[in-house]
C-alpha cells in the first residue's frame, strides 16, 4: 500500500502497524512521536495502530531551537 | 572596629516560580543556532540555565543516522524543556506540535506557545495566539506564551490560564533590544502570573533593563548563540539578568534634569 511519510510517498505491505514501521525505519528506542493523518499516535498503542492504504504519516523528534 | 558586611537585601534565595515549581536562573535560553550541540550545552551551562527551548521537526529518516540527538546530549533529566511551537502560522499548527511535543517528552505538558502572524517580522498573530492557547489549555497543557508589547493582550492571555506571558522586546533574532520599556512596565505591573521578555534582546544591558522593569525573567537565543563568542555571551547574560534584578530590588533612584552634589555643600573652606 501506498502512504506518505514525512512528506515523502511510501510503499508498506498491507497490514503493517506502527510498531513494524518503527521497526523497519529502525527508530526503536529513539525519542521520537508519530502522528497519523494529523492525530497522535501513543506511543502505547503502536502495536494495535494498523496503518491504512493513504494515511499520512509524521514521525518527529527534538532538535535545537529558540 | 568592626568591619562585618551589611547583608544585601536580596534573599539568597529568589526563586522565579513557574506553575509551582522554583527554578533559581531567571534565565531561558534556546537550544539551536550553536555550531553544534556541544557548544550548546557548553554556553547553556555557563548561562545557568534550568529552562531550555527546544523545537520538533521531522525525523531524518535513513540519514545522518549518527547524528547526536538533542535529547541525548542535553537530558530531560538535567534541564527542564520548554518545547516551542516556532514556525506555526496557525493555531491548528501549533496546536498539533504542542501534542507531539508531549508525546516526544512523556507526558511533560510545560510548553511555549507562539503563533506567528508574518515572516518578515515574526510577530504574533494574537488571535490565532488566543485560540491555540484555549485549545490547549482544555487539553492540560501549561502554556507560557509569546506575545506582543500589549498589556491587553497580556492581561487576555493570563486570563485564559497561561502560566507565563512573554512579551516580545523587539522582532525575533532582531537584537534590538526592550523597544517599549513602558508597555513591558504596564504588563508586569498588571500581571499575576511571571513576564519574561521572549525575543529581541541584543546584548547584557538589554537583558539588564529587563530585568530592572520588574520582569520575572527573560528568554533569549540568538543573542548568545550568534555572539562572536557565545560562551563569554552567556556569562554576560546570567551576570546581567542578577544584576538587573538585583537593581529592581534595590530600587532605582528617581530620574531629574538637574544635579543634585555627591559631595556635601557644608564645611567648603572658600
Amino acid at each position: 500500500m501506498e502512504i506518505t511519510l514525512n512528506g515523502e510517498t511510501r510503499q508498506l505491505p498491507d497490514d503493517f502497524t506502527a510498531a513494524q514501521l518503527v521497526d523497519l525505519l529502525d527508530l526503536g528506542g529513539k525519542r521520537m512521536a508519530m502522528e497519523i493523518n494529523q492525530e497522535i499516535v501513543p506511543r502505547s498503542t503502536f502495536n494495535n495502530t494498523t496503518i491504512h492504504p493513504g494515511d499520512t504519516i509524521e514521525i518527529v523528534g527534538a532538535i535545537g531551537g529558540g | 572596629m568592626s568591619t562585618q558586611m551589611q547583608e544585601t537585601k536580596l534573599p539568597a534565595n529568589d526563586p522565579m516560580i513557574i506553575d509551582g515549581t522554583a527554578y533559581q536562573s531567571r534565565l531561558l535560553v534556546g537550544t539551536g543556532k550553536y555550531e553544534n550541540l556541544h557548544q550548546a550545552k557548553q554556553a547553556i551551562d555557563i548561562s545557568g540555565a534550568e529552562i531550555i527551548t527546544m523545537a520538533v521537526r521531522r525525523t531524518n529518516i535513513g540519514q545522518k543516522k549518527d547524528e547526536p540527538n538533542l535529547l541525548d546530549i542535553l537530558s530531560p533529566d538535567d534541564y527542564t524543556y520548554l518545547p516551542n511551537t516556532a514556525g506555526c502560522y496557525s493555531a491548528d499548527e501549533a496546536v498539533r506540535t504542542c501534542r507531539l511535543a508531549r508525546e516526544l517528552l512523556d507526558g511533560h505538558s510545560l510548553v511555549k506557545l507562539e503563533v506567528l502572524g508574518d515572516e518578515k517580522t515574526l510577530f504574533p498573530d494574537v488571535a490565532q495566539t488566543y485560540k491555540a492557547a484555549e485549545i490547549l489549555i482544555k487539553e492540560g497543557f501549561k502554556i507560557m506564551v509569546y506575545t506582543n508589547d500589549d498589556p491587553i493582550a497580556a492581561k487576555r492571555l493570563e486570563e485564559m490560564g497561561c502560566v507565563a506571558v512573554m512579551p516580545l522586546a523587539a522582532p525575533i533574532g532582531s537584537g534590538l533590544g526592550i523597544r517599549n520599556p513602558y508597555n513591558i512596565a504596564t504588563i508586569v505591573e498588571n500581571a499575576n502570573v511571571p513576564i519574561l521578555v521572549d525575543a529581541g534582546v541584543g546584548t547584557a544591558s538589554d537583558a539588564a533593563i529587563a530585568m530592572e522593569l520588574g520582569c520575572d525573567g527573560l528568554l533569549m537565543q540568538t543573542a548568545i548563540a550568534g555572539a562572536k563568542d557565545p560562551l563569554l555571551m552567556a556569562s554576560a547574560m546570567k551576570k546581567a539578568v542578577q544584576a538587573g534584578r538585583e537593581a529592581y530590588h534595590a530600587g532605582r533612584i528617581p530620574r531629574k534634569r538637574y544635579a543634585t552634589a555627591s559631595s556635601p555643600v557644608d564645611g567648603l573652606f572658600f
